[in-house]
């Protein structure tokens, strides 16, 4: 089978900086893509390659199976949700919707009939006579999707789509934006540098770091599997055990990671476990978030919230499921 | 405790007034904001309304009064035949020469401004943009008098231009053009073309800058999405790049068209020996001390520049502001 768009030994250079290095990529058709890393770490770089913006300092990239080294964006049939939008501000909601129609030459009414039925599909009907500027940032972002979409791509491209909104909004949008590529059975690449999002909306997901990938895999591979200390880290925040700690819990001299959810914490001073020193507390709601001092090692734990905590600075016993504690690829 | 949290925070939470006329004055213009507001605009108001457009309405009730043809005396009683004089052949003639100079003038810079203006603000950066403002405005810092007098030199017979048509053994061109009727002359410095040149090197500066403003105020990421939605870059110049410039133009065809308007001096320079509404007017009102028809001419061209931006709101010029 063809992949939707393949990567390989892509790279991407700035005079000396390797924005994208040696990447191999391939994201299979009616795919949720999502390509996470903090800002830098290229995967916005290889958002642009797929659309056209950048081309390779050397590799090859195909999208469904044809070349698209030198290929100018506007013969792409890969269409971009910007991160800020990018609505052209002097055309109402409609004309900038039906553009990608308009400058294909369809005719007036036919595209304003198919901008209409865009609108509708993001929930947004009846708003095309307004301008850009006289809506939310919730309803301009899903202008900027039914734009794409209109042009019914092969991929579809999402910058950050999600960033400059708010909480509420932004979880409605992962659900719809999930429900309506399952409908729509377009291939969606997602750029996110929200773990959260990328974990709870993508069939896969690549980790980025330092203009590579670090880590392929489905998003319970990856929480669950990090390969590497980055990942386990970068991917909500796990306990990442030096190989001396390791070791007296599973015989293996190699790195490992924990997360938190997977610490117990008791107010025991003996018995089994790691004994350490509650640093501090973070209430976060649902949860409640503890900082620990282990004998020097630094460890989180996240506990339910409402479980009877013992105070700051008093000493406590850590306990996990061996099976919790996942040892890493990476070389010790 | 308290002792101690006073000896660390010594000061007191309301800090006394700074005290005198200043500390007074402002205190006075902080709580009343608005005295402060009309203080500072009266002088350039009472400047703007007396002496700018005071003597804008003194000149328009001028050109209602009419010349007494056999005692040269100016009649000051309301009357619309001076503006019927200027319906006279010879007078629609300079009016109709100078709005289509004028024209051809702001089209040329357009042109012209776009390429360096789009370059400025999209390409040029740290020291090339300097250099950009830098030959921007060069120019300008040079007398127009001068700048116009080096044009005859190079527009003249003898001048470089010829030397350097010749040279390109493209005489043959030079001559056909000059030989051309209306555009043509004997030289280029005594043509129109001459005119057209200097007017559009004189007054290009003015169209360079608000294209370029508004081209820096256009997102890059407008150029991207329209590239990105399947418009070829010339579709993006027409939907995109060019609406969004179209303040930017309408802001400097004001002043490349008002400006060429009302100019005597480069006509009279370089050119042919017709009339355009600037020599009229300095004719009218000098040698032949015709203040009410030379008051009518001028009102022609700020009556121009009234249906132009009228025209130019019309056609969307300013939605994108």
């Amino acid at each position: 089978m063809t992949s939707a768009v393949s990567f390989k030994q892509v790279s991407r250079h700035f005079g000396s900086v390797r924005a994208v290095d040696a990447v191999d990529l391939d994201i299979a058709p009616g795919e949720f893509f999502a390509m996470l890393g903090p800002s830098g770490s290229g995967k916005t770089t290889c958002l642009r390659l797929i659309a056209g913006f950048e081309q390779p300092t050397a590799g090859s990239i195909s999208i469904f199976g044809e070349r698209a080294e030198g290929v100018p964006p506007y013969r792409r049939n890969v269409n971009t949700v910007f991160q800020d939008y990018a609505l052209f501000p002097h055309l109402n909601v409609l004309d900038n919707v039906a553009y990608g129609l308009m400058v294909k030459g369809v005719g007036k009414a036919e595209r304003h009939k198919a901008a209409e039925e865009a609108l509708s599909l993001v929930r947004l009907p009846g708003y095309g006579a307004r301008r850009p500027g006289q809506l939310s940032g919730g309803q301009r972002q899903r202008v900027a999707l039914a734009r794409a979409l209109v042009n019914q791509p092969k991929v579809l491209l999402l910058d950050e789509p999600l960033g400059a909104l708010d909480l509420k909004l932004r979880e409605n949008m992962q659900e719809e934006l999930k429900s309506l590529q399952k409908a729509l059975g377009i291939t969606f690449v997602f750029v996110t540098h929200d773990q959260g999002e990328a974990l709870s909306m993508a069939d896969r997901v690549a980790v980025f770091n330092d203009g590579r990938i670090m880590q392929i895999g489905t998003p319970e591979d990856i929480y669950q599997r990090p390969r590497t200390r980055f990942v386990a880290d970068f991917v909500g925040s796990s306990n990442v055990l030096p190989p001396d700690f390791v070791q007296r819990y599973s015989g293996q001299h190699r790195w490992g990671s924990l997360r938190p959810e997977s610490i117990r914490v008791s107010n025991a001073t003996s018995g089994d476990g790691v004994a350490a020193k509650l640093i501090g507390t973070n209430y976060l709601g649902a949860t409640t978030r503890l900082a620990l001092d282990a004998d020097g090692l630094r460890l989180h734990a996240v506990v339910p919230a409402g479980t009877a905590l013992p105070a700051e600075g008093e000493a406590v016993m850590l306990t996990f499921n061996r099976e919790s504690l996942h040892l890493m690829d990476e070389p010790a | 405790m308290t002792s101690a949290a006073v000896q660390y925070n010594p000061t007191p939470a309301i800090l006394p007034g700074k005290g005198g006329m200043r500390g007074a004055l402002s205190d006075l213009f902080w709580r009343r904001p608005k005295l402060l507001l009309l203080l500072m605009l009266l002088p350039p108001v009472l400047w703007l309304g007396i002496v700018y457009i005071g003597s804008l309405f003194a000149l328009l009730a001028q050109s209602f009064f009419s010349i007494d043809e056999f005692s040269g005396l100016i009649n000051r009683q309301f009357t619309l035949k001076t503006y019927g004089d200027l319906f006279q052949p010879a007078n629609l003639d300079i009016i109709l020469r100078t709005v289509t100079m004028a024209a051809l003038v702001t089209l040329a810079s357009a042109i012209v401004a776009f390429p360096i203006a789009y370059y400025a603000a999209r390409y040029a950066k740290g020291r090339w943009k300097a250099l950009f403002y830098l030959g921007v405005m060069l120019p300008l810092w040079s007398s127009y008098l001068v700048k116009v007098y080096a044009w005859k030199l190079i527009l003249a017979k003898e001048g470089i231009l010829t030397w350097l048509f010749g040279k390109l053994g493209l005489s043959w061109l030079l001559d056909a053009w000059l030989s051309l009727p209306i555009v043509g002359g004997n030289s280029l410095s005594v043509s129109f073309t001459g005119t057209f040149i200097v007017f559009v090197y004189v007054w290009l500066p003015f169209m360079i800058l608000p294209v370029q403003a508004a081209l820096e105020r256009v997102p890059g990421n407008l150029v991207e999405a329209s590239s990105d939605l399947g418009a070829s870059p010339g579709q993006t110049f027409r939907n995109v790049l060019f609406p969004l410039a179209l303040p930017g133009i309408v802001a400097g065809s004001i002043f490349t068209f008002s400006l060429t308007l009302g100019d005597y001096i480069i006509p009279a320079i370089i050119g042919t020996s017709r009339l355009f509404i600037g020599q009229a007017v300095y004719s009218q009102q000098g040698t032949a001390g015709n203040i009410p028809l030379a008051a009518a001419f001028t009102v022609v061209p700020i009556v121009i520049m009234g249906f132009y931006l009228w025209g130019a709101k019309r056609m969307g010029a300013f939605d994108a502001l």
